[in-house]
Order: C-alpha cells, then sequence, then structure tokens
C-alpha cells in the first residue's frame, strides 16, 4: 500500500525517449492491422451477405452459419482458434508462408477479418433490405433489368444507410484490436504492458494509451454525426 | 483431428474443479454475465436517466462516463480496474471481484445509451399525459414511462447480455478461472490438441450465445405489437 502511495508520476518517462518510440510504433500496429483487416473485412463481409441474399440456399445457409457461428462467439478465443489451430485448418502452402512472416499478426488479421466480416455482412443486408421493395418493383416496371435496378436504384440509397453502421464496426475493430496483444502483437496495448514491466510505470503508460483509443473513437462518431446530419436527411420513404 | 484431451477434460470445462476445488469453466462465464448484468442494469439505469436529465451538469457527469467507457477497449478497462483496484482499497482484491466490476462499468455505460434511447422512442404524449393528470414527474416516470419502455428494450438487453457473455473470456487474461481459461489451461497441459479444445469452447459459447439470441429475436417482434406509437 505504501509504495502505491508514493507513486511518483513521471510523464517524462512515457513521453519522451525509448518507451515514447515504443508507444508510437504500437500506435502503427494498431492502426495497420486495423486497416488491413477492414479492407479485407468489407470484402469478406459483402460476398457473405451476397450469399445471403441469393435465392440459392445451399449459399444462403452458408452464409447464415457463417454470420451466426462467428457472431455468437467471442472474438478472445477465434484469435486462440486461428492462432493456435490454423496449422489444422488452413492449406499447408498458405501456413509455411504464414511461418516465414509474422505469424502473430497475420492469425490477428484473420481471426478481425473474420469476426468482423459477420457483422459487416449483416449490415450490408439490413441496410439493402431497409430499402422498400417497392422501390425496386417500380424500377422493374420502368423498365430496368434487375442489375441496373439495383445500380440505379436500390444500392445507391442502401449506401447511405449503411455507411453509419459501417463506420462504427470499423471503430468497434479497432478497439477490437487491442486483443491480439494475447498473442503477441504488439500493438498499443503491448507496449504499455511492456513499459509496465519494464519501469512500473504503468499509470503513466494506460493513460497514454487510453487517451489514444479515446481519441480515435471520438474522432470516429463525430464523422458518423457530421455524415447523419448531412447526408440522412435526403433519403426518401 | 485428436479429441480425446476434450472428452477426458469435458467436465472441467462445464464447471471446473467444482465439488473439489473452485467452480470454473462454463458455470462461472455463466455466474460472471449473469452477476454483472444485474448489477449493470442498475447502473445503467441511474445512467441512462442522467443523460436525459434537464440539469445540465448532471447531463455532462452521464454523458463523460457513457462517451470515455464506450471509446475505450474492455481490456484496457479491465486492466485498468486490476491496476487501480489495490490502490484505492488499500490491499489487494481478488481478481474475480476486479473482472465483476470491469464489467458492470463496461457494460453499464451501453445499458445507458439504451435506457436512454428507449425512453426518447416513447412518443412525448405519454409523458405529458401522465404529467396533465396530475403526476409528478418523478411518478411519471415510475408508473407510465419506464414500464413501458423497459418492457420495450428487453430484446436489447437480452442482446447486451450476449455480447456480455462474450466479454466474459476476457476475464481469463488476468487469470479468472473460466471457460476460456480452462481451456488455455487444457490446452497447455495436454498439448496435443489446441485446435480442438479451442473449437470446443467455440461451439460452447455459441449454444448459449445463439439460443439467446434467438430469443431476443423473437421477443422482439411480439412486443413490437404492443407499442405505443405517435398517431
Amino acid at each position: 500500500m505504501d509504495r502505491a502511495l508514493n507513486y511518483q508520476f513521471d510523464w517524462q518517462l512515457v513521453l519522451s525517449g525509448e518507451y515514447a518510440d515504443w508507444l508510437v510504433s504500437g500506435v502503427i500496429t494498431t492502426l495497420e492491422i486495423s486497416a488491413l483487416s477492414l479492407l479485407l473485412a468489407m470484402l469478406l463481409g459483402t460476398i457473405v451477405a451476397v450469399m445471403r441474399m441469393t435465392k440459392f440456399k445451399p449459399l444462403e445457409w452458408v452464409g447464415l452459419a457463417f454470420t451466426e457461428f462467428f457472431r455468437n462467439t467471442p472474438l478472445l478465443v477465434q484469435i486462440y482458434f486461428w492462432y493456435y489451430g490454423s496449422n489444422q485448418v488452413l492449406p499447408e502452402a498458405v501456413n509455411k508462408w504464414l511461418y516465414a512472416h509474422d505469424f502473430e499478426f497475420a492469425a490477428g488479421v484473420i481471426a478481425l477479418t473474420v469476426y468482423t466480416a459477420a457483422f459487416i455482412a449483416e449490415e450490408i443486408r439490413s441496410g439493402i433490405y431497409s430499402i422498400p421493395k417497392n422501390q425496386l418493383e417500380a424500377s422493374r416496371a420502368g423498365g430496368l433489368s434487375f442489375i441496373q435496378a439495383y445500380r440505379y436504384v436500390i444500392l445507391p440509397q442502401a449506401f447511405r444507410i449503411i455507411i453509419p453502421p459501417l463506420i462504427s464496426q470499423s471503430l468497434n475493430l479497432i478497439k477490437n484490436s487491442s486483443l491480439v496483444m494475447v498473442i503477441g502483437v504488439m500493438d498499443i496495448f503491448y507496449m504499455a504492458r511492456q513499459i509496465e514491466s519494464y519501469s512500473f510505470h504503468g499509470f503513466e503508460a494506460f493513460t497514454v494509451a487510453t487517451l489514444i483509443y479515446l481519441s480515435i473513437s471520438l474522432v470516429v462518431s463525430l464523422c458518423i454525426n457530421l455524415y447523419n446530419k448531412h447526408f440522412l436527411r435526403q433519403i426518401s420513404y | 483431428m485428436r479429441f480425446d484431451p476434450v472428452i477426458k477434460n469435458f467436465d472441467y470445462f462445464l464447471w471446473g474443479a467444482f465439488p473439489e476445488g473452485p467452480l470454473g469453466g462454463l458455470a462461472m462465464t455463466i455466474l460472471l454475465a449473469a452477476v454483472s448484468i444485474f448489477l449493470a442494469f442498475w447502473v445503467g439505469l441511474v445512467f441512462g436517466l442522467m443523460r436525459n436529465s434537464k440539469n445540465r451538469i448532471v447531463r455532462y457527469v452521464a454523458m463523460v462516463y457513457i462517451e470515455v467507457v464506450r471509446g475505450t477497449p474492455l481490456l484496457l478497462l479491465i486492466f485498468w480496474f486490476y491496476f487501480l483496484a489495490p490502490v484505492i482499497v488499500g490491499y489487494s482484491v481478488p481478481e474475480l471481484q476486479t473482472t465483476v466490476v470491469a464489467l458492470v462499468v463496461f457494460t453499464g455505460a451501453y445499458i445507458a445509451e439504451i435506457v436512454r434511447a428507449g425512453i426518447l422512442a416513447l412518443p412525448k404524449g405519454q409523458m405529458e399525459a401522465a404529467r396533465g393528470s396530475g403526476l409528478s414527474h418523478i411518478q411519471a416516470m415510475r408508473f407510465v414511462i419506464l414500464p413501458q419502455s423497459l418492457r420495450n428494450m428487453i430484446p436489447s438487453f437480452v442482446n447486451q447480455f450476449v455480447s456480455l457473455t462474450k466479454d466474459t473470456s476476457l476475464a481469463s487474461t488476468i487469470g479468472v478461472l473460466e471457460l476460456t481459461r480452462c481451456a488455455e489451461q487444457v490446452s497447455n497441459r495436454t498439448l496435443t490438441a489446441p485446435m480442438e479444445i479451442y473449437l470446443t469452447i467455440l461451439v460452447m459459447y455459441f449454444l448459449i450465445c445463439y439460443v439467446l439470441t434467438s430469443y431476443s429475436r423473437k421477443l422482439e417482434k411480439q412486443l413490437s405489437r404492443y407499442q405505443a406509437r405517435d398517431r
């Protein structure tokens, strides 16, 4: 207790020199892993959403199983699963390549991608379904082909609805990326813990890490609010 | 696929070393989630009402709490409490209590948002009519607004409970013996079948969460029929 009460704050220690470099490299890793996973998750999420909307039953079921399974299980366990189990799940050539490169980072990307894609697929699907059906019927009756109707009528409107939840999903992704430190990816949080164990100045390190996450999410929620103010008014029902 | 380590340790996954040793595994996961959601409900209710308050200071306090917690990853929050708790109370706090506090603070912020949105979603006329017929503001909240809006929020609460159940897995990082930690232990002890072990507990989590999610969807459909609307 005495040690705790006599705690000397030393912000200079964390904000300059080697420890500051660690934190900066942690921020870069967090942004890298988030950006890469977001890109892949958008792709995979779109594919899964399309699968769920086709009229072909087996594809629909695979899409449904994918979204339900990965949305209803903890990300942490999924990370362990990909990290420890990928050699039995993925093809051998892929694994060899992964082991030769940064395997922790890759396992983290796979887990974050799959988890986020399941949520993104649901957002995309519900966004498209929220456009009233008569819009499609009207444009079909007006002489557009099915693809044209989607291209010019449904999707432009759906995108405006989908974008805010997609932004908040990316924010969730950035926050979730803190979990990859359990398998040794050196993100912000990993670096904060490393500073803690090197210097016993955990408070400063954790404060800096928290402030970084907070500022990221404040900026993002500001963007959502601005977006909503400018664009959501124009949607017609 | 070698599932024999899983089969041999299945009771350990379900309730840890319970009759002889401490409770763990899935039972601990459910217990953690249930206790935390119960406490988080009250925290969330208070802050949700504060968020709608006319007093600016009260409103800002609630807003800062909600925004700060929602902007911070849960893992960071758990570690904050893990390090802070001994400093605040002066003696070391068991991991289990630390986790419950962290989960309650975290989930409370999300529930506060649900409560706020739920109250705002009710037609304004309800409050006006209640006040007009002579109830005080508190009485109107207590007897007219909350009974209706809380009922409409039940599906959101169930969804939050599902998130919370998934979030309890983070407690394993500070050593609480819940399902994920038990799996880690078994995996480290046997070393032969990590993939099968993690797959098994993924399925265990999935079964619980999926049943609850389906239940909340069903509730949502049923409740939407009885909602008060603006006309």
